[in-house]
């Protein structure tokens, strides 16, 4: 290999520098609609799933405005808030506020069996990055009528494995409330007892990933208290 | 390049750049490059082969880029250029997906990074694709992405069907009954130190069947 100048390294490493910079700046900015909008409607296959609705790419604005009848937006009070739109709330910046500051936004849907649901977006840490879902409340306001939980990266095979169905299907049913005192969702390490209603089995070999979904369920819902004890019947 | 002579593009020695890395030069089992990536998505069959169709696609074209650069590029700065080279390709791919085929793009998420860091694409662009001319550094990406590829099948394969009872997703003990007998899923093949015992038995079964291959 011939020795190259120091001159000609330096003008390389500009060039080389310069150009994939441009190039991944133009690639970002010309592709963020088509992904802004990719991610606005997994947000909405996201929780028209914890609903039990399986909607496609296609078919998934239409479903939402069919079944997502409202969404609103909460103080930590549990007072509504005017003004603001529950589906533009960025859950992960409302965390990093102090509590009293925060905006919780919740939305309200009519499945076809008529039940009258609410839905609760959760977020918090898996292993590796954030995990993140929708629960949704029969009108009790204690029982789950359905989740959904996703991730940026748990691995495959194991923290992944919580958005299968095996997973998510062990919730709906459960109870967060015991009376007036909230216990939220566990998740049990060697299976739950299927006769508790506050438990659910923990994914093997994801157990950071289930200990971090149980603590986000347990935070983010807790929030809602005054809520949910309010509305319940 | 009138230095080198002319060859056929399928020529035999081309060729062999494909099927070396499939067994004599395993970039797993005999280089031993790229082990970190093979125990983290081996657990199941569908994460392997999306891994392992990835590492091909950006080890094969990032091979072509270098080897397409190589008489540019100044010897004291190459591995930062190679780098360069890989992350762009490796975020360019990914911006791509998540504009256009979301739905791949949530599967690779985790995979993306692993990329980048894979030990066999850095040692394939230093190793080969500096000292040859783009056709053959393609085709020698293509071999180690599949030499890559059928290890990883191969492990998740046997964990896969051990650890959960499934193959590519269908359960294929709960089918045959064999649960009603007393029989469990293994839970520690699920566990990333399961993996490397496999790749070991692997390398030892390569190895007695292969002589050549064991250091003096």
């Amino acid at each position: 290999m011939k020795q190259f100048s120091n001159r000609y390294i330096f003008i390389f490493s500009t060039v080389m520098v310069a150009s994939v910079a441009t190039l991944l700046s133009l690639a970002a900015t010309l592709l963020q609609p088509a992904q802004e909008r990719n991610l606005e409607i997994e947000k909405k296959k996201n929780i028209l799933e914890s609903i039990g609705v399986a909607a496609t790419r296609g078919n998934t604005v239409e479903l939402y405005s069919k079944y997502i009848t409202e969404g609103f937006v909460l103080n930590s009070k549990g007072e509504p808030v005017e003004g603001l739109d529950a589906f533009t709330i960025v859950l992960r910046n409302e965390q990093k506020k102090p509590i009293e500051e925060q905006y919780l936004p919740v939305f309200r849907a009519t499945p076809d069996d008529g039940e009258r649901v609410i839905i609760l977006p959760v977020e918090g840490k898996g292993l590796w990055g954030p995990i993140y879902g929708y629960v949704s409340l029969r009108s009790d306001m204690n029982t789950i009528y359905g989740v959904n939980f996703d991730h940026k990266g748990e691995t495959p095979g194991l923290g992944a494995e919580i958005n299968t169905s095996g997973f998510e299907g062990m919730f709906p049913g459960k109870k967060l409330f015991d009376n007036e005192n909230f216990i939220s969702i566990q998740v049990h390490k060697g299976g739950a007892d299927p006769s508790d209603i506050h438990g659910v089995d923990a994914i093997s070999g994801g157990t950071i990933t289930s200990k971090g979904l149980e603590k986000m369920l347990y935070d983010c819902i807790k929030k809602y208290n005054d809520y949910l004890l309010k509305n319940r019947i | 390049m009138s230095d080198q002579e002319k060859e056929p593009m399928f020529s035999a020695k081309n060729f062999k750049f494909f099927t070396a890395p499939l067994a004599d030069n395993n970039p797993i089992t005999v280089q031993v490059l790229g082990i970190c990536s093979a125990l983290a998505v081996t657990v199941k069959l569908k994460p392997a082969i999306v891994m392992a169709l990835s590492v091909t696609i950006v080890v094969a074209v990032s091979n072509v880029v270098i080897a397409a650069m190589r008489k540019y590029i100044p010897d004291r700065i190459r591995i930062i250029v190679q780098l360069v080279v890989a992350a762009t390709m490796v975020i360019l791919v990914d911006q791509f997906l998540k504009a256009f085929v979301f739905d791949v793009s949530k599967q690779l998420s985790v995979f993306v990074g692993l990329i980048i860091t894979n030990c066999i694409l850095m040692g394939r662009l230093e190793a080969f694709a500096m000292a040859n001319k783009p056709w053959p550094s393609f085709i020698d990406g293509l071999g180690n992405g599949a030499g890559y590829g059928l290890i990883l099948v191969i492990v998740a394969f046997i964990r896969e069907l051990l650890g959960s009872g499934t193959i590519y997703g269908y359960p294929v003990i709960e089918k045959l009954g064999v649960y009603k007998a007393g029989y469990e899923n293994n839970g520690l093949i699920i566990l990333p130190p399961m993996a490397l015992i496999l790749v070991g038995l692997i390398i030892w079964v390569h190895r007695s069947r292969n002589n050549s291959l064991i250091e003096k």
